[in-house]
């Protein structure tokens, strides 16, 4: 009972054994099937070891080239001037945006137009906004936790992850309460990938998003002629920055913000549970000791690194890392293999929840396109974790996750857990 | 050796002794200063080292460079006087410097 959660060692001796056996330049780190049944580890352990900074010639995405030691991400991540985010030299992930639908957003721009749009929304997630936000949260956080069925199985994907992380979209959105599961529907849709089966294809990918930015357009007309108000989108429709955005523009800002505030701590809230149901030393640990949380957090966002990489586009050749970089070659930041880089992280692969300096990890990237909700993320774990000690020792977790199928969403669509009562 | 003092918001003083070449940040965390967290373990990359330079200091603690310059655009509450901790490295010129530290780092 107490492994039933584990997948399967041989799944994962399998691929390990194919990833230091194959020829280097065949190893293709992108492909989101082998994130669904989680055997990627071993791919970019090799990487870090024999190929550092390693080109692929040939990917579903096209060529790139991947960079997955701690400290070359650390180079490349603090480097703006050349490795470019530019919405239309392709953004900010392994995938090209589509040439006919480039959605310009902050985080996928450089200098100075960036500057100027995070700076517009950025004060939601101000010290003396948080502080706000905080009491919203863990009232909402109770009321969840409260309403949570005990001795019976349930979605903690669905009924915790989603619903609380919805929740504080719609608020920071100032958003329609009723309809606030669109958020988490168009979320999975701007980033879920047109190819596979059973998802939307390009254009009805498209003709959704374009559903959004109508939804948005009218909250927008609605702000922009009522006094500015805290919201994000008031925020947008009256700074200087972004009120004449184009509606693109403004439907970028909007994937970016629904993204970032959502996929990410909703996939660290389930993470989390994962993580201490596979070390029942540390639940012990954290049952004994609750001001663990506090560490406890960050470890929980570099062990799951929701948002697997970020992608850069090369101004100019540079070199790298020993490696001949061309002017406009795609450089892929695995995230979730530096943060598993021995040489800069102690025992990386154990989830160690009183780590000295557990904030040292990349989830949240670094420099300039740094994360502008990592301490709002932070907040929300936070209250979550202290909320649920608060009510039970134990929430065991009853099968392996359902994961996403993305090489950029690192995340769970499913894991159905129980309340021991 | 040189001393520095570390100001928190609340009027808190710390002293701390560190060796000459060590930074700033790095003289707030070997010795378990509060109010200073520098994630990205000094690459000029975080902004969480972010502190307020004492007015008598500034000529001898330089200029923000480039990096520095452009981390401190997405800072809260950024004021002439604001420098990125991890990027003044103590020297024996600097004994004594005194720094002060926002309300939180962000």
């Amino acid at each position: 009972m107490a492994t039933a959660f584990k997948q399967s060692d041989d799944l994962m001796a399998a691929a390990r054994e194919e990833a230091f056996s194959m020829p280097l330049d065949k190893i293709d780190v992108s492909d989101g099937a082998r994130f669904v049944n989680n055997t990627f580890w071993p791919f970019f352990e090799r990487l870090r070891r024999d190929a550092p900074i390693h080109y692929c010639a040939d990917s579903k995405f096209g060529p790139y080239w991947s960079v997955t030691r701690y400290k070359d991400i650390m180079a490349v991540d603090t480097n703006h001037a050349i490795f470019s985010s530019d919405a239309h030299l392709g953004g900010i992930t392994v995938a090209d945006m589509d040439d006919d639908f480039i959605l310009p957003m902050f985080i996928a721009m450089d200098p100075p137009k960036h500057d100027v749009q995070r700076k517009a929304v950025s004060p939601i997630v101000a010290p003396a906004n948080l502080a706000v936000l905080e009491v919203l949260i863990r009232e909402r956080a109770q009321k969840i936790f409260d309403n949570l069925p005990i001795n019976e199985p349930f979605d903690w994907v669905d009924r915790v992850s989603i619903e609380l992380t919805t929740q504080m979209l719609a608020t920071l959105f100032d958003f329609p309460w009723e309809d606030r599961r669109k958020l988490t529907y168009w979320s999975d849709i701007a980033t879920s990938d047109p190819d596979l089966p059973g998802n939307p294809n390009k254009e009805e990918r498209q003709l959704i998003l374009l559903e959004c930015l109508q939804y948005f357009t009218n909250l927008w007309n609605e702000r922009v002629n009522a006094p500015p108000a805290g919201d994000l989108i008031s925020m947008m429709a009256h700074d200087p920055a972004t009120r004449d955005m184009a509606p693109m523009e403004y439907l970028g800002n909007l994937i970016l913000l629904i993204v970032g505030g959502n996929d990410t701590t909703r996939n660290s809230i389930s993470g989390g549970l994962l993580f201490l149901n596979e070390n029942p030393d540390q639940y012990e640990k954290l049952r004994n000791n609750h001001a663990l949380v506090e560490t406890m957090v960050p470890e929980i966002v570099r062990y799951q690194t929701p948002l697997a990489h970020m992608r850069r586009t090369a101004l100019q050749d540079t070199i790298l890392g020993g490696q001949h970089i061309r002017k406009g070659d795609k450089v892929v930041m695995w995230y979730v293999s530096g943060n598993r880089d021995e040489t800069e992280i102690e025992n990386p692969n154990a989830f160690i929840i009183d780590r000295a300096r557990p904030r040292q990890h990349l989830s949240f990237g670094f420099g300039i396109h740094r994360c502008v909700g990592n301490r709002l993320a932070e907040m929300q774990l936070k209250i979550v974790w202290e909320e649920i000690l608060k009510r039970w020792p134990m929430i065991e977790v009853l099968e392996p996750p359902v994961r996403v199928s993305s090489s950029f969403v690192k995340g769970y669509e499913k894991m159905m857990v129980r309340i021991p009562g | 050796m040189s001393h520095v003092t570390f100001i928190e918001a609340n009027g808190t003083e710390h002293g701390v002794d560190v060796d000459n070449g060590v930074s700033v940040m790095e003289a707030a965390i070997q010795n378990s200063v509060p109010g200073i967290d520098g994630d990205c373990g000094g690459n000029c990359a975080c902004a969480t080292c972010h502190v307020y330079i004492d007015p008598k200091w500034a000529p001898l603690t330089g200029e923000r460079t480039q990096m520095e310059h452009d981390m401190l655009e997405f800072a809260e509450g950024v004021e002439p006087n604001s420098r990125l901790a991890c990027q003044i490295h103590m020297t024996a010129e600097l004994d004594g410097l005194v720094v002060r530290m926002p309300e939180s780092q962000h």
